[in-house]
């Protein structure tokens, strides 16, 4: 029975090194893993104007702009507690929504408007029939981001 | 233990899995059917991203077996290490390729929903590049397995490999806590009621049930070849240092 203890001694003592280093690096790491900045940590780091970054956040109800030449868009996103305008050229995703989550790259510009030259929609976790999505508006039991968000 | 010694030994893991076989065969072909016939007929499109939704209902269940053959594997190569059962090498390298396959599966239908839904086939987020990861671990362990002579060896340096993977299983599952990704939050294992309706919840839940018994149909299948072939290699192992009978070709022998 002894060397079978100390084998397992040994995976588990192994195994918990190997967690406590990953957990390390991962934390070290933080700024490299996430995919996008909120418009708070925008505010917090004020990346320099040339540095490409993504944002992300959901895009604010009514503050889509189209330009002239139909391509050309303007919106604001918004974690709630700062807000970032946005101005983008090209072809939105489908998914692209008011009320939505987005994640744009590109540059902030001199005076702080972020200029995209990529557009991606993001989804939430929540899954249900159009039916359904209604009837939860209609009664005021809707809960999702979107309402929220202004 | 010493009740779940009693199936480690080979023959009673065969004769066991000759008896559950044909069930777990049939379930998965049943559940598997009615999961395609139910998310692709009867479930309703998704108010936001309609039909493409579908795709969750293959998605969702190979990312869950995904992760489930690695830690299947990981507990099997911990057992090999730690009491020497030469069945749980073989389970866990009979598990490993399926695991690979559904990790595929996985991230291929990732891609087909990534590029309507986010206008993207491919974004480097943590649960994303985790989930690759996880490919590249599965792929490292296949070759280290079959990379030695000595099978004992093999068996050995694989499982290290497994268990050292077994370290992103967690990071895979909450990269959507931790980091911001891409790729939305847990929609079902989450805290609270799943974020799914039940008319949605119902084709991938019998999905992942019907993925559960294929997995468990393959791995018999795997594992009953393995043992066979092991058994093989050993008769051939005998007979190639047998001393000859009938003392026909003396010259070559050292007695």
């Amino acid at each position: 029975m002894r060397p079978k203890r100390r084998r397992l001694a040994f995976v588990v003592c192994g195994m918990a090194a190997l967690g406590a280093a990953a957990v390390l690096s991962l934390a070290a790491f933080e700024d490299n893993i996430v995919y996008f900045y909120s418009p708070s940590d925008v505010a917090e780091r004020k990346p320099p104007p040339d540095r490409r970054f993504r944002i992300g956040g959901i895009v604010v109800k009514e503050s889509v702009v189209r330009g002239a030449d139909a391509m050309s868009v303007s919106f604001r996103v918004t974690d709630t507690a700062n807000t970032i305008d946005v101005a983008y050229t090209g072809v939105l995703p489908d998914l692209f929504r008011e009320g939505q989550g987005v994640v744009a790259e590109g540059r902030l510009d001199a005076d702080g408007r972020f200029r995209a030259d990529e557009v991606l929609a993001k989804h939430d976790e929540t899954y249900m029939p159009k039916e359904v999505a209604d009837a939860l508006k209609e009664s005021g039991r809707w809960r999702g981001a979107p309402e929220g968000a202004e | 233990m010493s009740g779940l010694h009693r199936f480690a030994s080979p023959a009673r893991f065969l004769r066991l899995a000759d008896r559950i076989q044909p069930w777990t065969a049939w379930t998965a072909a049943i559940l598997i059917g009615a999961g395609l016939a139910v998310g692709f007929g009867f479930s309703p499109p998704d108010y936001q991203q309609g039909d493409t939704v579908r795709i969750m209902y293959v998605h969702v269940p190979s990312a869950w077996m995904a992760l489930f053959c690695y830690a299947a594997m990981a507990v099997c190569a911990a057992a090999g290490l730690i009491w020497r059962h030469p069945l749980a090498h073989v389970i866990a390298h009979g598990a490993a390729p399926i695991g690979a396959c559904f990790t595929i599966v996985c991230l291929a239908t990732g891609m087909l929903w990534g590029k309507p839904m986010w206008g993207r086939w491919w974004a480097w987020d943590a649960r994303l590049t985790s989930v690759l990861i996880l490919l590249f671990l599965y792929l490292g362990y296949i070759a280290l397995a079959n990379a030695f002579d000595n099978t004992t060896r093999g068996d050995r340096s694989s499982a290290i490999l497994a268990l050292v993977g077994a370290v992103n299983l967690p990071v895979i599952k909450f990269s959507v806590d931790w980091w911001n990704t891409l790729h939305q939050p847990a929609s079902v294992t989450r805290i609270g009621a799943p974020a799914i309706h039940s008319s949605m919840l119902t084709p991938l839940l019998l999905m992942a049930a019907g993925f559960m018994c294929l997995f468990a149909t393959l791995l018999f299948i795997r594992v009953r070849a393995a043992l066979l072939e092991r058994r093989l290699r050993a008769l051939r192992h005998a007979r190639a240092h047998a001393p000859p009978a009938g003392g026909m070709d003396t010259g070559t022998t050292l007695s």
